[in-house]
């Protein structure tokens, strides 16, 4: 195996929490390869928000490195692309300004830059809403954009954090597909947080299960299920026994751990 | 004040319902002949009051000769001016005391203390040290468009939402841009709400300081009405104060309206 593209090296977070220490991540390892697609799963207050937003450079380690291509984080930075739960679109801007933004920051000229955002645009298929503000954009749809507008930058890792978390059952079914299709349109690493042990296994090359007090990784599944992936592999064996695994997995955890 | 603010609240783009806002237009008219209608009957019934006709009459006069004019010049002038400078102050003050937390450190004390202190409070001061000039009732409008505005552009910077912050750096932002493309759009609402706040309070603080210490103006020209018993000059200056203060603040709002129109329904 060559260098991964995301090394994760004995990573821990402590956050002081009055008198006590909250441990949020103790002592964490993981590689992610090239173009791999990770779900990180796990029960709340297990810390994965904390890794993904240590592997961001939105917060620093306690302890260990966060290394990608090879280099340790520090700070954001253009070439890892992040998704937020609450969209976190600007909402003063329409859908185009909102997919600019990156490549404005990087002073790509304005020719380009409507190009480009067009493509994304039109990959996330809200080409019709292009001068449309968020308000008006359902939630699905706020999510598209923020992918759009992510991909836009170009970046070579995408970091999902819970990004269909709020949305309806039937919307994240239907966004989970688009985001695949457009990930094998135009793969990148992605390392993607979820709590839904269906959506963890359905998108990816592998499911990272995590759990609390301290966080750490309890389990790591391979999904050796071939892509493209439709709404008939949920229904089959193979993906109810990779399901059944994961979700055993997460399960338990908790009932050993009665203080979560 | 209370109709304008409860209309001030409803979201601009809400035709859902136009036969309620029908009704209460209705209802508001209604209000407002009633109201005049009492006001002529109290002062056919021997009520001190000058009748509307007279008020008409003295507003007739007063526009035929200038004074009204003048007088209202005078006044919009000097609170436009301390407004102005108040908010361009506030705005200033406000985003350094969000943005740096020394700046905070070091105004804070200062903007609670005097916040306390009606503006108009400070006249006897003011007038001892800069005269009688435009300048200490421009500084006294001042200070009350500042201090009204300047705490909600602060709340206004430290309320942007942090992942709105996060976004903007992921996507490769510096604090520069950060603050240009960020914090100013979404703390507009916040600056503008404050503005509102500040030119209500630089209006009432304007007309007050005309009362003590003015030779021309709205409030000196009720101020020397009192003297000689000249109701229906009072009245015509009240009325005009009232009239141009709630145009401004429409004129405000409709700005304000227009520049947070991307804002979700409030």
């Amino acid at each position: 195996m060559t260098t991964p593209k995301i090394s994760v090296r004995d990573v821990t977070k402590v956050f002081p929490v009055g008198k006590e220490d909250f441990v949020a991540l103790g002592g964490v390892s993981l590689d992610i390869a090239d173009n791999e697609f990770v779900t990180v799963v796990g029960p709340s207050g297990c810390g994965k928000s904390t890794l993904l937003n240590i592997l961001a450079g939105l917060e620093e380690p306690t302890g260990g490195t966060a290394l990608v291509d090879g280099k340790p984080v520090s700070g954001p930075g253009p070439e890892r692309g992040v998704i937020f739960q609450q969209y976190a679109l600007f909402p003063w801007l329409t859908v185009r300004e909102n997919v600019e933004f990156g490549m404005r920051t990087a002073k790509v000229p304005k020719q380009e830059r409507r190009r480009r955002a067009e493509h994304f645009i039109r990959l996330v298929g809200l080409e019709q809403f292009a001068d449309a503000l968020p308000k008006t954009l359902s939630g699905g749809m706020k999510q598209r954009c923020a992918i759009a507008r992510a991909y836009a930058v170009n970046p070579s890792i995408l970091l999902m954090d819970e990004p269909f978390g709020a949305l309806d059952a039937l919307t994240r079914v239907k966004l989970q597909e688009q985001l695949l299709s457009t990930w094998s349109q135009d793969r990148r690493t992605v390392m993607f947080i979820t709590h839904d042990v269906d959506e963890a296994v359905f998108l990816a090359n592998r499911v990272v299960v995590m759990a609390a007090r301290p966080g750490r990784i309890a389990d790591v599944i391979d999904v050796d299920l071939p892509y493209p992936r439709d709404e008939e592999l949920r229904l089959s064996p193979e993906f109810g026994d990779l399901r059944n695994r994961v979700w055993h997995s997460v399960y338990h955890q908790q009932v050993k751990e009665p203080a979560q | 004040m209370a109709v304008i603010s409860a209309e001030a609240t409803r979201p601009a783009k809400a035709p859902a319902r136009p036969r309620k806002s029908r009704t209460l237009l209705v209802l508001n008219i209604v209000s407002i002949v009633a109201g005049l209608a009492i006001w002529w009957g109290l002062s056919l019934a021997g009520f001190q009051f000058p009748t509307p006709a007279e008020v008409l009459a003295s507003a007739w006069t007063m526009i035929g000769n200038g004074t009204l004019v003048a007088d209202t010049g005078a006044s919009l002038g000097r609170v436009l001016a301390g407004f102005a400078l108040g908010s361009v102050a506030a705005i200033l003050v406000g985003f350094l005391m969000g943005w740096y937390t020394i700046a905070r450190g070091l105004f804070e004390p200062w903007i609670q203390f005097f916040r306390t202190i009606p503006p108009l409070a400070m006249l006897p001061l003011v007038l001892v040290l800069m005269g009688i000039g435009e300048s200490p009732k421009i500084f006294v409008i001042f200070l009350a468009a500042f201090l009204a505005c300047v705490i909600s552009t602060y709340q206004g910077v430290v309320n942007v939402d942090r992942t709105l912050l996060n976004a903007a750096r992921v996507l490769g932002a510096r604090d520069g841009t950060i603050f240009a493309r960020v914090v100013v759009p979404a703390s507009t609402p916040f600056i503008l709400v404050g503005m509102r706040v500040g030119l209500g309070s630089a209006w009432g603080t304007l007309v007050a300081a005309e009362l003590l210490a003015a030779q021309a103006g709205l409030g000196h020209r009720m101020q020397s009405a009192q003297l000689y018993y000249d109701l229906p000059t009072i009245f015509v200056g009240i009325i005009t104060i009232g009239v141009l203060g709630l145009i401004m603040d429409r004129l405000l709002m409709l700005a304000g309206n227009k520049l947070t129109a991307w804002q979700e329904s409030r």
